[in-house]
């Protein structure tokens, strides 16, 4: 009666260290340019040595320029991170994906897309955004800068085992609603912190409905709903997906590996600390309206009236109004914005700017609004340059980046200006997150593209 | 890491739920290697001279009390780091983003998790006092008073001891490096694709 959390656990349970948290074994731990220059610098200090540094990777993506033509040094500030972390890499002997490698990206994409994370693998990795790679079934690892430096020195995380959750998703989608409607759906539904001290794992038709890159945007945002990290069970599409890959298993490994996959799934009488459930066939497109990400609202509604909700939040709800210059009652479809900007972990993915180019093909962003495609690895941006879809892009007025992250986390100095409206593919809309005082909408690339288009958020549902 | 043991310092009050770590350090005051973290401490809320950690009595503040989901968001231990050289030693909040309160044990910071009615209390305490009120934060009784306030809190065993005693966790995880090279022997039995990473040229 096993979960797949369980199962992955128990695969990875070394033991109990003194203080009674248990030492997790971290199969690939996957550091990048924010972080690994004051992990290498802590390492050097307390004189440690990498124990694994061949199941490590250093990548740049959080610091790196995301303009055409880039180098380490065209962002001035981000240069001595590049740096160190370059020096660093080179120092302990750990694999670079530089902004010279072809297999530079966002950590949270590349991991998955080069195989470096495998189903029933534990990925340890600097950033909220770890639990990415539960979209194939592999058990991401959130750490904090400290972690780091235990994991580069012992090649464990020490926790406490989590909370257990299940979220079954039932119903079927209907052809316009993604994988990121989904999500800002379960977590305008179940609030920002309903997953706090659990590992969650999502389940049902609609789960297995969705494609593989899909299940990445849906566990992505899994911190948003306050879980430590997320799971998706994987089935043969995650094998599909995965063989052939940069660092996939070969040969006799590969059919090992393959093999070992298929038990990883929760027994059908596995127990879980909670167990919920929600049909999802007449959800819409969602967007948000606010400053948390659980201020969620369907394209067609109304941004909400603080008099309507519990007095405990209310004081929240007017900030945020306030803030996001918005007038409760009125539809969000239809409020003018200044820029769209598609990228980020969540969505940029190449089936996600395939299906912002769709939106876009043969029209033009409207004349009041700045808009830019940063694709989510070096290897998406190829793939979608040999598809055109730059010219897609490129034709109907959008900026075509190099990859990184961008404004997402806008520590790059990539980020909009105050007052700026924008409709975003990223996971976060906190005060000031795209930069002082810019408003951000969260919402699918397709949702995103056609705002680019109208200059307004569009309920695409009322204009077909 | 700094040990913890008491604290009497002054308590400023954050009075709303939900504060992130973009707002406890707004990432244009982590660009630099190694910035001023103190002076981006709620950077942009700073902005206004009526912000309570820009008022008198209150600049010296070493406790934070506020709401639900504290450091909610981005793990950036970056903000955990601007809190300890502000020099802020202790957290009094309904709840904490998970990473966040870990990366403040790691940095001697003690994040005490309070129960509705006494948090209220306290935010009530906090709100209606014109001047700073000073609190007395005693981590080996575990509890935390004022002058008609008392609250007990629970610290889990190992962050205690960890806060306590300023331990190196590395050092403690590694007198377990015998089961851990046992284990990876094994593994490389069981699953040897998980136990190698090759990586193309």
């Amino acid at each position: 009666m096993a979960t797949l959390f369980d199962k992955i656990w128990n695969a990875h349970a070394v033991g109990q260290r003194a203080d009674g948290r248990w030492l997790v074994y971290v199969d690939r731990h996957v550091i990048h340019d924010l972080h690994a220059p004051h992990a290498f610098s802590k390492l050097r200090k307390t004189g440690r040595a990498v124990r694994r540094p061949d199941l490590t990777v250093a990548v740049t993506d959080h610091m790196v320029s995301t303009s055409a033509g880039r180098t380490d040094t065209t962002i001035p500030g981000s240069a001595p991170f590049l740096a160190q972390t370059r020096a660093g890499a080179a120092e302990f002997g750990i694999h670079l994906l530089g902004t010279d490698s072809a297999m530079q990206g966002i950590v949270h994409v590349i991991s998955p897309e080069l195989a470096i994370a495998l189903p029933g693998s534990t990925v340890a990795c600097p950033d909220s955004h770890a639990c990415t790679v539960g979209g194939i079934g592999a058990l991401g690892l959130a750490t904090g800068t400290t972690e780091v430096v235990h994991v580069l020195a012992t090649q464990t995380i020490a926790w406490n085992k989590p909370r257990q959750m299940r979220i079954t998703l039932n119903g079927t989608l209907a052809p316009d609603v993604t994988a990121k409607d989904l999500i800002l759906f379960v977590i305008g539904h179940w609030g920002s912190d309903m997953a706090r001290g659990h590992a969650v794992e999502f389940a049902g038709p609609v789960v297995r409905a969705l494609p593989v890159e899909g299940r990445m945007t849906l566990c992505n945002m899994v911190t948003e709903l306050g879980g430590r990290t997320g799971l998706i069970a994987p089935d043969h599409s995650v094998t599909d997906w995965l063989r052939g890959r940069a660092c996939a298993p070969q040969g006799a490994h590969w059919d090992a590996a393959a093999a070992d996959w298929s038990s990883l799934c929760s027994d059908d009488d596995a127990v879980f600390d909670r167990d919920l459930s929600v049909d999802c066939t007449a959800l819409e497109p969602h967007i948000t309206w606010g400053t948390d990400p659980a201020h969620v609202v369907g394209l067609s509604g109304l941004i909400p009236d603080p008099r309507h909700a519990p007095a405990g939040l209310q004081d929240d709800l007017h900030r945020a109004l306030d803030y996001m210059k918005l007038q409760p009652g009125q539809p969000i479809a239809g409020t003018p914005i200044d820029r769209v900007f598609i990228g980020s972990c969540t969505n940029a993915r190449l089936s996600d700017l395939q299906a912002a180019a769709g939106v876009v093909a043969g029209q033009h962003v409207a004349a009041t609004v700045r808009a830019s495609v940063v694709p989510g690895s070096t290897t998406v941006r190829r793939e979608a340059e040999a598809l055109g879809l730059h010219r897609v892009f490129i034709d109907a007025g959008f900026e075509w980046g190099e990859a990184g992250c961008s404004m997402c986390a806008g520590v790059n100095g990539e980020e909009g200006a105050p007052g700026q409206r924008i409709v975003s593919t990223t996971n976060r809309n906190f005060a000031g997150r795209q930069g002082p005082g810019v408003m951000t909408h969260l919402a699918s690339p397709a949702t995103a593209a056609a705002a680019a288009i109208a200059g307004r958020i569009v309920n695409r549902r009322g204009t077909q | 890491m700094q040990r913890f043991l008491r604290l009497h310092a002054p308590a400023a009050l954050l009075d709303r739920d939900n504060i992130d770590t973009d707002q406890i350090l707004p990432a244009a005051f982590m660009r630099g290697i190694s910035p001023d973290y103190a002076a981006g401490l709620f950077g942009l809320w700073r902005r206004d001279p009526a912000f309570v950690l820009n008022r008198p009595g209150w600049t010296n503040a070493a406790i934070l009390v506020s709401g639900t989901n504290f450091g909610c968001g981005s793990t950036r231990e970056h903000a955990c780091w601007a809190l300890e050289e502000f020099g802020i030693r202790v957290l009094i909040a309904g709840s904490f983003g998970e990473v966040f309160r870990d990366n403040c044990v790691r940095n001697g910071i003690l994040p005490i998790i309070a129960a509705p009615e006494a948090l209220e209390t306290l935010r009530q305490l906090l709100r209606s006092s014109a001047s700073p009120v000073q609190l007395d934060v005693d981590l080996p009784a575990q509890r935390v008073t004022a002058p008609d306030f008392t609250m007990d809190f629970t610290c889990p065993p190992a962050d205690k001891i960890a806060l306590l005693e300023g331990l190196d966790e590395i050092g403690m995880t590694l007198l377990n490096a015998t089961a851990l090279s046992q284990w990876e022997a094994q593994e490389r039995d069981r699953r040897p694709w998980r136990q190698s990473l090759e990586m193309p040229e």
